[in-house]
């Protein structure tokens, strides 16, 4: 259920400016490490603001999904970028003039947006539990596409692990694949 | 007011509980000298001093301690007592979720913090961690969902009236119990911190940093073995006793166990678990997800 009080609203502005302030600061602070975590910081003002609307699961399955997500992509992103420790001076922005303009055209579009459009009032009550209703508007009538997407997804993925990995069967079990056990730089936890 | 002072009490005599069993099964002295010595030694951290490390990243190293308590309390706000619990949402499995995951962020903080070697390879040896047991315990989680019809952890108890859930998901159950030692990362799950490279995320920690960190470690075990006990052992369901008891009686039960089991257990290497997480842990939840949906359109619950 929405909360629609003083106090709700004073919230959401301060969320809103966490949100923003640590946004911006993923491309101010020099580290990559304090770059991921403000991301994150930004992501979970933004996950408490979409709790503040009553969207309890959204907000709980972006906290959680976006803290997985960057979690894995501080390994990443100190394994790949430059200076890591944050030891030399660098920068994080490229493509300045073309980003600003997106950005500041994005925002206008938006903030123009919610203040201009007509929205229409709400038809029928609201849901005793809007998990469940988001649940059935996604698997109901659209279980097609979902199961499109999903499986689109899941091939992108095994499709980007294959095209990146730099050892094939071949290198695993042979050229004759006749192999019995695999050669693996890392040989895994179970017997084979 | 009162609801909160009540869950920070349970939370963290369920964290003194697991410390102090911790200390019991792996000591001689029995469980009161495992008391005092626990008592020892967090007085003994308190006015420790705090150590230093040359260009650590000090804003995200406290940040890291400080949320691995924090967090652990943010969990037990869903674990139901009595019928209710503190924080009632219509997703608490998700929350309790994203808790255990923001444990990633927090652990691998407190491993980057202090810019020293151990630490850093603890923190990094967490996340490989984290990736092996985070999706059999997100299909454990689902499948007690999943039979309860709701992701609320009252409704999850209330669906276990006739039958506990663990006689229909045992998999889910143990993926479940294995994963709080997991992301406790303690036991057979120490290598995060394991004696092999000097303590690891706990290496340059000390005083009260160092408290908090381990507090906060043991209370996610005894808030989770509490979870465990709501959600696959019929939370406060039982004949004669109140539900209060039912639901501590059932917690220590679970803990004890996980304790007494894990410490007998050599430590796993995160590289090898990851192996056997994917390859049988995975398939073995989803096909226990499987029944379990099945049995829910029998009509089993």
């Amino acid at each position: 259920m929405p909360d629609t009080g003083l106090a709700a609203h004073l919230l959401a502005a301060v969320l809103g400016i966490v949100a923003v302030g640590t946004g911006i600061a993923v491309f101010r602070v020099d580290s990559m490490a304090r770059a991921t975590f403000s991301l994150l910081a930004s992501f979970l003002a933004v996950a408490a603001m979409l709790g503040l609307l009553g969207l309890t699961y959204l907000a709980v399955v972006t906290a959680l999904m976006m803290t997985i997500e960057m979690a894995i992509m501080a390994v990443f992103m100190i394994m790949f970028m430059m200076n890591p420790a944050g030891l030399m001076p660098m920068t994080m922005t490229h493509n300045q003039r073309g980003s600003f303009v997106a950005g500041t055209t994005t925002f206008v579009v938006l903030t123009a947006g919610v203040w201009l459009v007509d929205w229409p009032a709400r038809g029928g009550s609201l849901p005793a539990d809007a998990t469940r209703q988001l649940g059935e508007a996604i698997m109901g009538s659209h279980m097609l596409v979902m199961l499109v997407i999903g499986i689109g997804l899941f091939a992108t993925i095994l499709a980007g692990t294959v095209l990146a990995t730099a050892r094939g069967r071949y290198d695993r079990f042979g050229a004759e694949l006749d192999r019995r056990e695999p050669s693996d730089p890392l040989p895994g936890g179970l017997p084979r | 007011m009162t609801a909160v002072v009540a869950v920070l009490a349970g939370a963290v005599l369920l964290g003194a509980a697991a410390a102090i069993a911790d200390r019991a099964v792996t000591a001689r002295g029995g469980p009161r000298g495992a008391t005092t010595e626990v008592l020892r030694s967090g007085v003994r951290l308190l006015v420790k001093g705090r150590r230093t490390t040359v260009a650590g990243d000090r804003l995200l190293w406290r940040t890291g301690v400080a949320a691995v308590p924090v967090l652990a309390i943010a969990a037990a706000a869903v674990v139901p007592v009595a019928g209710r619990s503190l924080l009632s949402t219509s997703a608490d499995l998700v929350w309790f979720n994203a808790m255990e995951a923001l444990m990633w962020a927090a652990v691998w903080l407190v491993g980057w913090g202090p810019n020293s070697i151990h630490p850093l390879v603890g923190g990094y040896r967490f996340l490989a961690q984290g990736l092996a047991y985070e999706l059999p315990l997100m299909f454990s989680l689902i499948t007690a969902g999943l039979a309860a019809g709701s992701l609320r952890a009252t409704d999850v108890v209330a669906a276990q009236q006739g039958l506990w859930f663990v006689v229909t998901m045992p998999v889910a159950f143990v993926v479940f119990v294995a994963s709080a030692a997991a992301f406790a990362f303690w036991g057979p799950f120490a290598s995060p911190a394991s004696s092999d490279i000097a303590g690891g995320v706990l290496a340059e920690l000390s005083g009260p940093d160092r408290l908090l960190v381990q507090v906060g470690r043991y209370t996610l075990l005894g808030v989770s073995a509490a979870m465990a006990a709501a959600l696959f052992l019929g939370g406060g369901h039982g004949p004669w006793l109140p539900d209060v008891v039912w639901t501590a009686v059932k917690s220590l039960a679970v803990l004890g166990a996980l304790v007494w089991l894990g410490r007998r257990l050599p430590v796993v290497r995160p590289d090898r678990f990851v192996d056997v997480a994917w390859m049988v842990l995975v398939p073995l939840t989803l096909v226990q997800a499987l029944v379990v949906a099945l049995l829910v359109l029998a009509g089993a619950y």
